[in-house]
């Protein structure tokens, strides 16, 4: 639970008790404070969600494995359109939501795994432009599996997916509490992600203090003394990225379910960079962090769009810098400055787990 | 047959242009250990200062006939490229040389994605036609091969440019200490080489080829825009791994390799899969002989490096 703490680093030094506790209820009253800045920003929140359990499955692979995964994305993709074939009029399909989400994210693992044989021998770069790759070909497939068969739906997506459905509680629709009170879809499905989410931190807190999560931590440091200690370190590479690619997997899911929308577009490389990014802004192998580094490059961007775009109206009469433009813009920066300036991240990893001068590798250069 | 010809000549065109960028990766991986993520958006940048200096010439000098504007587009992404090498290594990669390894990894791509958003401040969203201004229709079949004179203008200058980097590497000063840079920089330097400027000098010869091939790039198929390059650069670092890594001779062979590979493996992937797959499949080509290779023989073909050493 320290972890919840370090989110708010100056307080939950002296007070971790306290600090819990603002975060806690800051979760839950986020989409309300959301809400008074328009529905817009509960949808964004939702979507931050989104990225926080993507950041939390791909710190897994990067920050406690030490595995650099530029192709990250392809196992969202892999969730998003396992999801959209067997819950949309696609294949006419639509399996319930309890089946297809472990279906996803059992996909995203298997694809996982199916990367993660061959290439993890590899290290370091090579690693990180094999799985480039990957993400690539994946994306390539998606766009063109609509002939001879059309299995994807090409460039064009898969439209109408299923929304969450619970038990016959359709999240998509307002819920009625008693005569008075309606809960707005958007806050259903924070809630719902908000589950995700906590359900996940817990999981991979405990992971990363369990002997799986030490045996990642010897690997990233220091692999050739990691097996010589006895750690099959082919296996646990390989869970790190199955189970990595499982988070991967869920969230897609989710995102399909959520948006009731696939398409090619919303799995492009830049997505990966993107995910990396937030990790390294919030400070790899460290889960508050990075979850804080998620929210807030999710967030900014949005807010540039809505201070800048008048801004620039104002000043020159014309939108120089669209919002699209905008958050490249800040992701490239973040990830140069960030690296040059403060490379442990926003908040840097607890040492007694990991230690961040390590999580980027060991040797230094020639 | 003429298929399998015409499908040679273009991969070899097409080769070539990769095999001049494959240089730069190598060039930089040997000396620094380093992929220079950003090495393909230079690339773009040089085809788009071309075409931005060439349409400068056709307006205020447009008496000046097709290979003098050529020229001197060339001249122009060439040294702003130059530039950008330069600036590139001091800024982002110079301090981090005796940081972890994946720091620099790391701002090598914010470099490459802030290049890309900077192009595509200046140059916006679209495709720009790159001016043709060496011809691009076809000269007459020699046994029913086509070829223009833009792909023998290519085939001719990337040629030279090889032959001239050889030269550069093996019979210089410059070259000797850029040798004895890769093989050990502690020990250049006690010899009394400056690193620094040779690491400098290196990221500069690259850019410059880059460059070059952006022109090549943007002339054969006619068009730039700012995310053009992205591909092109990451089959030259497949063509640089085939090849060898941080060998010269390997990133020229790779890149032949490669473009051969790939554009014969386009021509006939439709027959092979049973209609299944189609030429639109072509860039996956790359990315599997990538994966093979760094499997089976991760020193490449010529090379001796180990992928686990660098």
């Amino acid at each position: 639970m320290n972890e919840l703490a370090l989110a708010i680093p100056w307080l939950g030094k002296r007070n971790p008790a306290a600090a819990r506790g603002v975060v806690i209820l800051l979760a839950f009253a986020a989409p309300l404070i959301a809400m008074l800045f328009g529905k817009t920003w509960v949808r964004i929140l939702d979507f931050a969600m989104l990225y926080v359990m993507l950041a939390i499955g791909l710190n897994l692979v990067v920050g406690f494995a030490g595995l650099l995964d530029l192709g990250y994305i392809a196992f969202y993709a892999v969730g998003a359109y396992t999801f959209a074939f067997l819950a949309s009029p696609q294949f006419e399909l639509h399996l319930p939501f309890w089946l297809v989400l472990p279906l996803g994210a059992g996909c995203a693992a298997l694809a996982g795994i199916i990367l993660g044989l061959p290439t993890l021998r590899l290290r370091g770069d090579y690693l990180a432009i094999v799985t480039l790759g990957f993400g690539e070909i994946v994306r390539i497939f998606l766009n063109n599996l609509n002939q001879p068969i059309n299995i994807t739906n090409g460039p064009q997506g898969i439209n109408m997916i299923d929304p969450l459905v619970l038990f016959g509680w359709d999240v998509s629709k307002p819920l009625k509490i008693g005569e008075e009170i309606t809960v707005n879809s958007l806050f259903q499905y924070y809630y719902i992600f908000l589950a995700f989410v906590a359900l996940s931190v817990v999981l991979v807190q405990r992971l990363q203090v369990s002997r799986v999560g030490r045996a990642w931590a010897a690997i990233r440091d220091d692999e050739l003394a990691a097996k010589a200690i006895g750690i099959n370190t082919r296996n646990m590479k390989l869970l790190a990225f199955s189970l990595g690619a499982t988070f991967g997997g869920v969230s897609g899911g989710l995102f399909a379910a959520f948006q009731g929308f696939v398409s090619p577009e919303s799995f492009s490389l830049m997505e990966s960079i993107a995910v990396l990014t937030m990790i390294v802004f919030g400070g790899m192998g460290n889960l508050a962090g990075v979850i804080v580094g998620a929210l807030a490059l999710t967030a900014l961007p949005e807010v540039l769009r809505y201070v800048a775009i008048p801004v620039q109206q104002a000043l020159f009469d014309k939108v120089i810098l669209d919002p699209e433009v905008l958050r490249m813009l800040l992701l490239s920066l973040a990830m140069i400055f960030m690296m040059l300036l403060r490379p442990a991240g926003l908040i840097p990893a607890y040492s007694r787990y990991s230690r961040p001068e390590l999580v980027v590798g060991k040797e230094a250069g020639k | 047959m003429e298929t399998l010809l015409q499908q040679t000549v273009n991969g070899l065109v097409v080769g070539s242009v990769y095999a001049l960028v494959a240089l730069g990766y190598t060039m930089v991986y040997g000396i620094l250990g380093l992929i220079n993520f950003a090495h393909g958006d230079v690339l773009m940048v040089g085809a788009l200062v071309a075409l931005e200096a060439i349409r400068l010439i056709q307006t205020y000098a447009p008496e000046l006939g097709l290979v003098p504007t050529l020229l001197g587009g060339l001249a122009a992404s060439v040294l702003v490229c130059m530039v950008l090498g330069y600036t590139i290594e001091r800024t982002a990669y110079r301090r981090l040389r005796n940081a972890p390894r994946l720091a620099p990894l790391i701002t090598a791509i914010g470099v490459s994605f802030l290049l890309q958003t900077i192009a595509m401040i200046i140059w916006g969203r679209n495709y720009h036609t790159f001016p043709q201004l060496v011809s691009t229709t076809p000269l007459e079949p020699v046994a029913g091969v086509f070829i223009t004179p833009v792909q023998i203008a290519i085939l001719v200058v990337s040629a030279l440019l090889m032959v001239a980097l050889m030269l550069l590497v093996n019979k210089t000063r410059l070259g000797r200490a850029m040798r004895a840079t890769a093989e050990n920089h502690k020990v250049a330097s006690l010899m009394g080489v400056d690193t620094n400027k040779i690491i400098a000098a290196t990221f500069i010869i690259g850019s410059a080829l880059a460059a070059v091939a952006g022109v090549m790039f943007s002339s054969n198929y006619g068009i730039a825009h700012y995310a053009m390059g992205f591909m092109p650069g990451l089959k030259a670092f497949t063509a640089a791994v085939l090849g060898g890594i941080g060998n010269l001779g390997g990133a020229m062979l790779g890149g032949l390799v490669l473009g051969l590979v790939e554009s014969i493996g386009a021509g006939y992937i439709e027959d092979m899969s049973f209609g299944f797959l189609n030429s639109s499949y072509q860039d996956i080509f790359a990315f599997m002989i990538l994966g093979i290779v760094l499997i089976f023989r991760p020193t490449g073909l010529l090379g001796e490096r180990v992928a686990d050493r660098a």
